[in-house]
């Protein structure tokens, strides 16, 4: 491209394009002349960096020079774009992230808060963080409780692997969630709004800290006041209970429960505490309105779901779909199977306290009670691909030591049980009795899952027991009953 | 290298916001790299928790150390998405070729070797760190040119 074309260039400012040379790419577009917006990113992992000029995609970009050899087309026919159903990320990778019209926000916080109560209500909103549950539940409970401060509490503690939803949204549509912010503080009576963002994030970090200097500028927290608060390394704090004793400034230490955090919360006052998806997807839900979103979806699960597909996959990245889409839709015909191109070894499903499932339950619709049955969850909607190399046991072995370099400590179950898992699994590897060792280690899932405080020790026996059940299964086994 | 009294500028100008100890706390080790016992004396100060209370909250979280990293700091992503494509095998490769386990620093503090749980960047494993710069599709050549 020479100076004499100067087009518009929507260039990605998102953590993993910028890895992948955009920053470079803008500052060279920029000095051949032409008019450069940064942009959120699509999500599209192996398209990045992607650029988009006149509604043209190309991608991945590595020479301006050679954009023709990677032209992808018309952005909005692109197979992975066109197949989504994006509510949540409608604006995400189109906009200049810090641009807001805020009018629609405004007539919208005009609205009753019991009338947005129960749009999100009929909408069916369940929780994207993980537990799955009802969102207008906490809403009303918030909105009943009185107390003299309210607070509405946003966690982007995205420590899943496989995840990274939060940190698309956050860096390519920020005021998305200052909407939700703002629309949940106007329904359940909450005038501060603190966003707990992981320390990994730290472009998030930058842009969500411009974007609230610009809601300010735009006179959007003259009522309501937003704070970013950055952790410091704590998986456990993407509990809500633990992000609380975190973002008090103490140890995160998850707290028991009842009382639970919409009655007594933040410094025991109530508050609202939501995934950063969950509290996105009210904007789309008022703009639609309920009933229409509840249209969506499969079944109790409704709406839109951000899947994130990731590890050895070929095709990776964020798909925002109607939940009740398979596995195998997800994994083979938009992910298009391995990265490596061997048979498909094992799916991880919502993170690192998700299920190992495998090819025959491909089939199943990633709905919240679908994958519920087969002893899975959503989690926060990440998919972590294996190839067939994938050793289980080792896996297995992770679950228990992740938990033990994660676990908070308050509880004896997740504390020393994660340790004593990882030492039975171990010890495995050395072939003998171990009908033996996979009792112990089956009794020991047992009482994790009943006694502990939290859902760190209470599901880490869904990886290990899912990964060592195929591992051992008599499929595997050879005649004497021992690994092949 | 900021003196006392920087550290102390530093940790009362979070007194009033949200979890003001934790961000203190991160501040200096924004600043100064590690956490050394006169900086928990002067959060324990500012703050009036007791020295325990502090070192409760250093020992909690994985960003906070109390000794300094090396020059060049190594960070390989240990989760599942970066398993699943490599991480084990690039881990041992590095840990092999540096002769540090994860977790260690050389003696002349020129490299540091660390885990970390997750960079968000899971469809482009595996993932890494080298000091601020991140890496996908991480090899062994990028991360010991």
């Amino acid at each position: 491209m020479s100076r004499a074309e100067a087009k518009r260039i929507l260039v990605p400012n998102e953590t993993l394009a910028n890895a992948l040379g955009a920053d470079n790419l803008a500052r060279e577009s920029r000095a051949r002349g032409h008019e450069v917006v940064r942009t959120g990113g699509f999500g599209l992992a192996w398209l990045e960096p992607m650029l988009v000029i006149d509604g043209e995609a190309y991608g991945p970009v590595h020479d301006l020079d050679a954009l023709d050899a990677v032209a992808l087309g018309p952005l909005d026919e692109l197979p992975a774009l066109a197949r989504q159903q994006r509510i949540v990320f409608d604006r995400c990778g189109r906009i200049d992230p810090l641009e807001y019209d805020p009018s629609w926000l405004l007539a919208q916080l005009e609205r009753e808060p019991r009338e947005i109560i129960e749009e999100i209500k009929v909408s069916g909103l369940r929780g994207r963080g993980g537990a799955g549950f009802p969102a207008h539940i906490k809403w009303q409970t918030v909105y009943d409780t009185p107390a003299p401060q309210k607070y509405i509490v946003v966690n982007a503690d995205e420590g899943d692997s496989g995840t990274f939803a939060d940190r698309l949204i956050m860096e390519g549509d920020p005021f998305r969630l200052i909407e939700g912010m703002l629309l949940s503080g106007h329904a359940t009576g909450a005038n501060k709004g603190l966003v707990y963002l992981r320390s990994e994030y730290p472009l998030a970090a930058e842009i969500f800290t411009s974007a609230i200097a610009r809601a300010s500028t735009l006179g959007l927290l003259e009522t309501f006041d937003i704070e970013l608060f950055i952790g410091a390394g704590a998986y456990i704090c993407g509990e809500e209970t633990s992000l609380l004793e975190s973002l008090e400034g103490k140890r995160g230490e998850v707290r028991a429960k009842p009382p639970v955090p919409a009655i007594a919360g933040l410094f025991g006052q109530p508050t609202l505490v939501h995934n950063v998806i969950t509290l996105c997807s009210a904007p789309g839900i008022l703009q639609m309105g309920g009933k229409a979103y509840a249209g969506i979806g499969s079944n109790a699960s409704t709406g839109s779901s951000a899947f994130q597909l990731a590890g050895n996959v070929k095709r990776g990245g964020l798909y925002e779909l109607p939940f009740g889409i398979s596995l195998r839709e997800l994994v083979e015909d938009l992910g298009g199977g391995t990265r490596t191109g061997r048979p498909l070894g094992a799916v991880q499903v919502g993170g690192p306290l998700g299920a190992y499932l495998f090819e025959r339950d491909l089939d199943t619709p990633l709905g919240y009670e679908e994958m519920a049955q087969l002893g899975a969850g959503i989690g926060h909607g990440g998919v972590v691909v294996f190839d067939d190399t994938v050793d289980l046991v080792e896996q297995a072995h992770f679950a228990f030591a992740f938990c033990a370099h994660e676990s908070c400590g308050k509880c004896t179950p997740c504390r020393i049980g994660a340790v004593r898992g990882k030492e039975a699994v171990a010890a495995l590897a050395s072939g003998e009795y171990t009908e033996a060792k996979l009792e112990v280690i089956d009794e020991l899932c047992d009482l994790m899952e009943q006694t502990s405080l939290c859902q760190m020790g209470g599901m880490t026996p869904i990886p290990v027991r899912s990964a060592l059940g195929e591992a051992f299964s008599p499929a595997r086994r050879n005649g004497n009953g021992e690994r092949p | 290298m900021p003196n006392s009294d920087a550290i102390r500028e530093l940790v009362s100008a979070c007194v009033g916001q949200v979890g003001a100890p934790v961000t203190a706390l991160r501040k200096i080790t924004e600043t100064h790299g590690h956490i050394e016992d006169e900086h928990v004396r002067i959060v324990a100060d500012v703050f009036n928790l007791s020295l325990a209370d502090v070192r409760g909250i250093v020992s909690f979280y994985s960003d906070f150390r109390t000794s300094p990293r090396g020059r060049k700091h190594i960070r390989i992503c240990q989760a599942e998405a970066c398993q699943s494509v490599g991480s084990r095998a690039l881990t041992k490769e590095i840990s092999a070729a540096l002769g540090l386990a994860l977790g260690e620093t050389s003696d002349d503090l020129g490299v540091s070797l660390e885990a970390v749980y997750c960079l968000g960047l899971c469809a482009s494993g595996p993932c890494a760190m080298v000091n601020e710069r991140i890496l996908v599709h991480a090899t062994r050549e990028e991360l010991l040119p």
